[in-house]
């Protein structure tokens, strides 16, 4: 190979105030090759990227395209040295169409001829195997086809390097398996591709080579099919863990949550629940499986009192007291009836925390009732913020810094960390793990399974059939807004479960 | 390709110390001060003198700073007033019929019950009468928001000109003086407030509101469901608020404050009640709440500084024939420079060809 490469980092370094972001990085890629950069949480590689990407500058180091020194100051300057990134919030105009989104802010010849722009697209699009239709507006696209659009305006605007900051982490695995098509067809063409993510079997999956980031510093490049994921992890954590989940026999099950003939039609009068039944027994942990957007967000924001359901019961029994049905009831009311209910849900900022709020107040927002007269005190609050900061070891400047500027894996421990504090008899997670560092995750698993124990009806959203398979005791499927079927997950394979999260659409064609 | 870069773009800031965002906005109000000297000059007055009269008009002398404080008592209490509504980003722009309404509460006793009531008695009977109509006031566009989700803007600004018409229909009509006067003839003695150190002791009332204000927003339970509900509505569905109680409570709270600074206004201020009692403190006090950031004892200080404004250009006026416009020059000048100066707080503006550094 020669010594000229697509890409080239040479001692970049990165602080934000006190923070050093990049250290020291030497990081190169070379044309026709896909590499995954993998770390932490933290660790620097979404800054590293944008400094790629000119929306950052280099506190120090030199950028090199091609074995020449270029300085890249802003996203036009990355475009005009034929680099794109695609980011993690896409800056997409929701009233364009995809084709008008992929032209906006080009300076074009002319008038704007649709046709021809449209054929241009579709050109584009069919050599590297895109679906897309160039006509549709963004705000009737799902994440996925707005994800195709991004990509298609970095590759209209010419980039030979394509930068992808965790594509994978809003995509079901079937799109997941598209995306990969398309950049094998792009690293084919001769692209050089750098790729974000914390899922391993993706790495392993998709890259030549996979560059490891910790603290800010590169580890180390090693080409993916000479390293397993363990050690892919320790090079990232910089030790020895443990990954695997140790999974327990229930210990004296019994039913916990009923769930039975449960519909509900949103506003749109669209039905996201139809009939839903099955029971979730104390001390284990029930996995859901689906397709995103199958009913699993609507099925536990119902049972948490969030969303008004047409029909259906959702039987709550405690350990001692008489049963009770939580339909109809408020989250107050069901928490005023002494029902300990835990829910993470998948909007961490938007639900389950205020992100402009530190550790301390975001504690409240559990038991900010509970304390008589119209006085609040903060004090136990900041005691159990002050155990989850230790216990769950979160990153932070200060237990009241905004949890909105924590980093991902960080809001989630709060989070998790708030609500299995109170307890629960039923502890609900909707992709708890989303966007989450191998470790992180493992912890995360840990803390279910430590619930488990507790005798704890655990209810695990999720979207990785492996980890779904080695951590929970039954699964849950759900396809379309009903129960496809629930499965052994001792026993199931994901071939079976697979098939179950297609079952509707495959009796509908 | 250099050249393609803009000269300057705008990026947003992430940390800035609270001392340096303290010491920005004095920068901004030293740089207004300055500019506002090129007016004076333009005038042909000296600008030291015209700044030196101002300070001398507003807090020179007991009777300067008696009119000073009572142009600011209503302007800070409904600056009070609005702090919970924007903390819960509900956008209520209808104090000023909120105030009026309030005022319009307490005239109809002042007005009907005088001689039937002993005055501490009607005094508080005024008072509340103005709260509980200044809070209906309110608590109506809450109510239809939350339940049907019409847009606060609008309806509160409505409502404003509605009370203002109630006003001037009775001004004209049932409360009357003299035919054909169209002025309500001043209360009597027992319906008026007592003053203390020679001004109407509303200045205890919102003095009082301030220590209030700020207690209710940081320490109670329903301060921290504002604060949630402004955050995020499905977070505070999530934590069991009921965010129809919280919107419709906290308008009703905060008419009925807007309303109270009503009542202050015609038994304290005015003595009576007119079509232009809220005189625009309704608007103002947007300002106000807007560069406190919500914070009650900031409140005192950038009311105090429009006041002092107001009451001091008045007095420049008089005292160097400088017409009475400049002065709304100035307090254009100031404005403009502290709001300004937020953005400057919030984005960085980053030129080409310079190393980007974080502050
Ligand atoms: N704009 C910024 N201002 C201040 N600190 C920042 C900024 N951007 C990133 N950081 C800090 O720099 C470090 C690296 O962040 P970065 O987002 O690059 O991590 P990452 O590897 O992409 O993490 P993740 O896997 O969670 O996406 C973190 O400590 C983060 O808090
Ligand atoms: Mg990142």
């Amino acid at each position: 190979m020669e010594n000229v490469h697509a890409i080239e980092m040479r001692n970049i370094t990165k602080t934000f105030g006190k923070t050093v972001a990049n250290k020291n990085v030497n990081l190169y890629v070379d044309k026709g090759v896909v590499m995954s950069l993998l770390g932490e949480n933290g660790s620097g590689k979404t800054t590293l990227m944008n400094m790629l990407a000119g929306i950052y500058f280099p506190d120090e180091g030199e950028i090199l395209i091609n074995g020449k020194p270029v300085s890249i100051r802003s996203p036009k300057d990355a475009y005009a040295h034929q680099i794109g990134m695609i980011h993690q919030h896409f800056k997409l105009v929701d009233v364009f169409t995809a084709a008008e989104n992929i032209v906006l802010g080009l300076k074009e010849e002319g008038r704007l001829d649709r046709k021809k722009l449209s054929e241009k697209v579709k050109a584009i699009a069919d050599r590297y195997g895109f679906e897309i239709d160039p006509d549709k507006k963004i705000y009737d696209m799902s994440v996925s086809e707005k994800q195709t659009v991004e990509i298609l305006k970095v590759l209209y605007r010419g980039a030979d390097v394509l930068i992808l900051d965790e594509p994978t982490a809003v995509l079901t695995p079937q799109e997941t398996q598209k995306l990969f098509d398309v950049i094998r067809a792009m690293r084919n063409d001769g692209k050089a591709i750098i790729i974000i993510t914390h899922k391993l079997n993706e790495v392993k999956e998709i890259s030549d080579v996979v560059a490891i980031m910790r603290k800010g510093e590169h580890v180390k490049t090693v080409r993916t099919a000479e390293v397993t994921e363990q050690e892919m992890t320790e090079l990232m954590v910089g030790r020895k863990v443990e990954l695997n989940i140790e999974r327990s026999t229930p210990v004296n099950p019994k039913p916990r949550l009923t769930v039975a003939n449960l519909s509900y039609t949103d506003s749109n009068g669209v039905k996201k629940l139809d009939n839903v039944g099955f029971i979730a027994y104390s001390g284990e942990i029930l996995g859901v499986a689906g397709i995103a957007g199958s009913g699993q967000k609507e099925l536990l924001e119902s049972i948490a009192g969030l969303r008004r359901v047409d029909d259906g019961s959702i039987i709550y029994t405690p350990e001692k007291s008489h049963p009770e049905d939580l339909v109809g009831k408020s989250p107050m009311e069901i928490r005023n009836a002494g029902v300990s209910l835990a829910f993470v849900p998948e909007d961490r900022l938007g639900m389950g925390l205020v992100g402009s709020m530190g550790m301390t107040d975001n504690m409240m927002l559990r038991n900010w009732n509970k304390q008589k007269g119209i006085m609040i005190d903060k004090t136990e609050s900041r005691m159990l913020a002050e155990d989850i900061y230790r216990e769950l070891e979160v990153v932070t400047p200060d237990i009241d810094y905004p949890v909105r500027k924590l980093s991902g894996g960080n809001v989630q421990k709060v989070l998790v960390g708030r609500e299995i504090a109170t307890n629960p008899s039923v502890l609900m997670s909707a992709y708890a793990v989303r966007g989450l560092d191998i470790n992180t995750s493992y912890t995360i698993y840990d803390l279910m399974n430590k619930q488990k124990e507790n005798g704890a009806a655990v209810i695990f959203v999720g979207e990785d059939l492996d980890v779904l398979l080695a951590l929970c005791d039954r699964i849950l499927v759900m396809c379309g807004g009903q129960v496809s079927g629930i499965v052994d997950a001792r026993t199931a394979s994901k071939e079976e479960i697979g098939l179950l999260m297609m079952k509707n659409s495959q009796e509908v064609n | 390709m250099e050249e393609k870069v803009p000269f300057v773009r705008v990026t947003r800031r992430q940390d800035f110390k609270k001392s340096s965002v303290w010491m920005i906005r004095i920068l901004a109000f030293v740089i207004a001060l300055v500019l506002g000297c090129f007016v004076f000059l333009l005038c042909g007055v000296s600008p030291l003198q015209a700044y030196a009269e101002i300070v001398k008009g507003a807090f020179g002398k007991m009777t300067g700073i008696r009119q000073t404080v009572k142009i600011m008592i209503p302007l800070l209490g409904t600056a009070l007033a609005l702090a919970p509504c924007f903390k819960m980003k509900y956008w209520n722009i209808g104090a000023e019929g909120q105030i009026t309404m309030g005022a319009i509460g307490a005239a109809f006793f002042a007005i009907n019950f005088h001689d039937k009531l002993p005055g501490a008695v009607l005094l508080a009977v005024m008072a509340l009468a103005a709260m509980i109509l200044g809070g209906l006031w309110s608590a109506v566009p809450a109510f239809f928001k939350s339940k049907w989700g019409t847009n606060e803007t609008l309806f509160t600004l409505m409502l404003n000109y509605i009370a203002i018409g109630i006003v001037a229909w009775l001004q004209g009509g049932p409360w009357e003086g003299k035919e054909g006067s169209q002025i309500v003839p001043n209360f009597a003695s027992n319906a008026i407030l007592p003053k203390i150190g020679g001004i109407y002791c509303g200045w205890i009332i919102v003095l009082a509101l301030v220590f209030f204000m700020y207690f209710y927003m940081n320490r109670t339970k329903h301060g921290y469901e504002i604060a949630v509900l402004g955050d995020s509505e499905n977070t505070a569905r999530y934590a069991g608020m009921d965010v129809t109680k919280v919107i419709v409570r906290t308008a009703l709270i905060s008419g009925a404050i807007s309303g109270l600074v009503g009542f202050m206004l015609a038994s304290g201020a005015n003595q009576t009640i007119y079509s232009g009692i809220a005189a625009n403190n309704g608007f103002t006090a947007i300002t106000v709440a807007w560069l406190s950031q919500l914070n009650p004892f900031a409140m005192v200080l950038i009311s105090a500084l429009l006041a002092g404004l107001s009451k001091g250009s008045s007095s420049l006026k008089t005292a160097m024939g400088v017409p009475g416009s400049i002065s709304d020059i100035i307090t254009g000048i100031i404005l403009l420079c502290l709001l300004g100066c937020e953005f400057f707080i919030n984005y960085r503006l980053v030129f080409r060809h310079k190393e980007e550094k974080n502050v």
